[in-house]
């Protein structure tokens, strides 16, 4: 099984993935596609449960945004290394919606020289590409201590220490 | 120049280290071809027919003489001696070695020089208008908001993965000398009707095998709404761009698709969310960037100088570099001086350290420091006092920098074609040089005026032949180099696309085509003052077409 790193920690990765026509065993953490949360809701939630949902990367997150606002885990895909399409999903789903849950990466691009990338746009959780080394993934983080863009993580804004060093001299 | 502060340093010095970790970790088999080649790409390294070429860019087209002097030691060594100038305002190298490449990175780091995001499906160079700053018709100064642009596009974590490559050009006149309406987004500085500064937005330009004019989609976008209005743009292109093909990914494609209406509306909704958040500029923050830009002191009695009067007057080789190389400032007493890169029996844009060392002596001493790289593969002294000009063209004309020809026939645009680029289909250098070799007289290329050839080895156009009064595209017809011809391009503000003259000609006899189709203008026009373009608009194709094609014609 691939390695999942979450909040900056090898962790096991317990969630179980129901395929659309799998029937519902009813274990107590579960990753379901949009198409079948959507269809099954109802029956799928329960209060013990926490059901995660995988985004396709086609999907509008203004669009899907009710079906999610719950979810204590969201999946985003990168079927392949250039497609950045679910860099954006995850932006929205931060900077616009405010969601404060689990956002996952999977992929063929959760590789070492994309985490930076994807945790800066409020990604906060990667199941690695079967190839990758956790240890070399988690250095990646450190690659860039400043940035100039405002985005969905803590590193610090060119901007703003532009300020502050304005204020202080 | 821009002069970069610790955090501008600071991340160019990091891209750096993640470079030489990223290259020794593929050296050592741990990063597959594919993906390192999409990594390598977006620090300007391709792998071209002989060698890896690294594409250095130059932000709008500035450079300080320090720079200039750095490109030359880059040249001598890890190249052959020498480097191109492309159309979009960058330098290329042809023969670095894939080893060396992050040593080569550092040493343009230690001059504030790099080589990000100048390929790759991401955003590229910010490009503009070569004069800015000293050009008589422009409204403001673009090159602070190409800077805010700049670092806002630097490591964009959200854009790093586009459908396809994505360029941004910014013009503030109302002649445009950037080519801004071929680009994905091209930016015109204005004023509203209330006098305010703004921007008028136009999206979907492009050169390549689907050429097309951008649409305006914002007539007046508010001064401090750029970045935000520009992230709207990029957001709605990486979530539909298409991804299935890849010569049907530029936002291009997606505003035809679209519809140009329909697009902006989406653009709308978008930037309705964001417009308001962190992304709107203050004030501030375009002042803290302009006051990161040299003040130039001009000297207020600059103008009463006579001597370059009497040196036009007395030397008449000076008076045709005068003629075609020398603008005129905004400041009284200073001129723009071209820097020609395309001598006779040259490569267009090539250029040598030694060269390179000159022109950054001659910035350092007679214009601020300074030197701008144009769209158009010349160099341009933007401030030089006109006490001063004689002096410099005499310099220049010692290291055959001087050809006074700058926008003439033999002023042509050209890619590297097939003597270097792993794409091409036909050369496109020896092309140039039977051109100019059929036009060696001044006398006559003068009297032809203001005309510009564009021609490009392939069809992803890097030569913008589409957009040239007269193109040419190299085409491969059953393992022979053929080439096409359009007429009546234009990248200017009333940008059009040329209009094909009909089957391919033959390489033995494409300048000839040109040579015909210049006395077709030279027979049909109504006075020396009806451009080519403006004749070619007036009487149509039809006399051009018949006589390239013509019995005793080319072979097509």
């Amino acid at each position: 099984m691939s390695t999942l790193i979450r909040n900056g920690q090898i962790q096991a990765n317990d969630a179980l993935e129901l395929a659309d026509d799998a029937s519902d065993q009813g274990q107590q953490k579960i990753i379901v596609s949009l198409a079948r949360w959507t269809r099954e809701r109802e029956t799928l939630a329960g209060p013990q449960r926490q059901v995660a949902v995988r985004v396709p990367n086609t999907v509008a997150i203004d669009d899907a945004w009710p079906l999610l606002k719950d979810c204590a885990l969201i999946v985003l895909e990168f079927p392949s290394f250039g497609d950045g399409r679910a860099y954006s999903q995850a932006r929205v789903l931060r900077g616009r919606f405010g969601y404060a849950g689990e956002i996952r990466a999977t992929g063929q691009a959760v590789v070492r020289d994309q985490l930076l990338g994807m945790h800066r746009v409020g990604i906060n959780s990667f199941v690695l590409r079967a190839d990758q080394d956790p240890q070399t993934c988690l250095r990646a983080l450190a690659d860039f201590d400043l940035a100039y863009q405002e985005s969905s993580d803590d590193l610090p804004l060119v901007r703003r220490l532009r300020a502050s060093q304005h204020a202080a001299g | 120049m821009y002069r970069y502060d610790v955090y501008d340093q600071k991340l160019v010095d990091e891209r750096v280290a993640q470079f030489r970790d990223q290259t020794q970790r593929f050296l050592a088999g741990q990063i597959p071809d594919d993906e390192f080649r999409a990594l390598r790409l977006r620090n300007g390294l391709y792998i071209q027919r002989f060698a890896p070429m690294l594409r250095v860019a130059i932000p709008y087209g500035l450079l300080a003489s320090r720079q200039l002097r750095m490109l030359a030691h880059v040249a001598r060594e890890y190249d052959k001696g020498f480097g191109h100038f492309t159309t979009r305002q960058n330098i290329q190298y042809n023969w670095p070695q894939l080893e060396r490449v992050p040593d080569i990175l550092a040493d343009l780091a230690s001059v504030q020089m790099h080589a990000i995001q100048t390929s790759g499906n991401c955003i590229r160079n910010i490009t503009s208008d070569p004069l800015a700053g000293v050009a008589r018709d422009e409204l403001v100064d673009p090159r602070p908001y190409c800077e805010l642009t700049r670092q806002w596009a630097t490591f964009h974590p959200e854009f790093n993965w586009l459908p396809r490559k994505f360029k941004i050009a910014f013009s503030a006149t109302t002649t445009d000398r950037a080519a801004t309406k071929v680009h994905d987004i091209g930016v015109h500085i204005v004023r509203n009707a209330q006098g305010e500064l703004g921007y008028a937005i136009y999206v979907g330009g492009g050169l390549g095998r689907m050429p097309m004019i951008g649409h305006l989609i914002r007539e007046f976008l508010p001064e401090l709404d750029l970045l935000s209005y520009l992230e709207a743009v990029l957001r709605v292109y990486n979530r539909l761009g298409r991804r299935d093909n890849i010569h049907r990914a530029r936002i291009k494609i997606l505003v035809k698709e679209t519809g140009p209406a329909r697009f902006a509306e989406m653009v709308e909704a978008e930037w309705a969310q964001i417009r308001d958040g962190e992304l709107k500029l203050k004030p501030q923050d375009i002042d803290f960037i302009k006051s990161r830009f040299d003040e130039h002191a001009y000297r207020s009695d600059a103008a009463r100088d006579t001597s370059f009067a009497a040196h036009v007057a007395s030397d008449s080789a000076f008076a045709a570099f005068v003629k075609r190389n020398v603008k005129e400032h905004r400041a009284d007493g200073y001129k723009i001086v071209f820097v020609s890169l395309k001598p006779a029996g040259g490569v267009p844009g090539d250029i040598t350290a030694e060269q390179l060392e000159i022109v950054a002596d001659l910035a350092e001493r007679y214009s601020f420091g300074e030197a701008r790289a144009t769209h158009d593969q010349n160099l341009v002294l933007g401030e030089v006092e006109q006490k001063d000009v004689y002096t410099v063209w005499q310099a220049l004309r010692q290291y055959d920098l001087a050809t006074p020809n700058i926008g003439l026939l033999t002023d042509l645009i050209c890619c590297p074609g097939l003597d270097y680029c792993s794409l091409a289909n036909a050369g496109s250098i020896g092309v140039s040089q039977d051109i100019n070799d059929r036009f060696d007289s001044l006398d006559y290329l003068y009297d032809i005026g203001d005309i510009q050839i564009k021609m490009s080895g392939c069809m992803n156009g890097c030569g913008h032949h589409t957009i040239g009064h007269i193109g040419i595209l190299g085409v491969d017809k059953h393992g022979e180099e053929w080439y096409q011809v359009t007429l009546g391009g234009s990248s200017g503000n009333d940008a059009s696309l040329g209009d094909r003259t009909g089957p391919a000609i033959s390489r033995a006899d494409i300048a000839e085509a040109v040579e015909r189709i210049i006395s077709v203008y030279m027979e049909q026009r109504q006075s020396e003052d009806e451009s080519f373009l403006q004749c070619y608009r007036r009487v149509g194709m039809a006399p051009f077409k018949a006589r390239i094609y013509a019995e005793d014609g080319v072979a097509a």
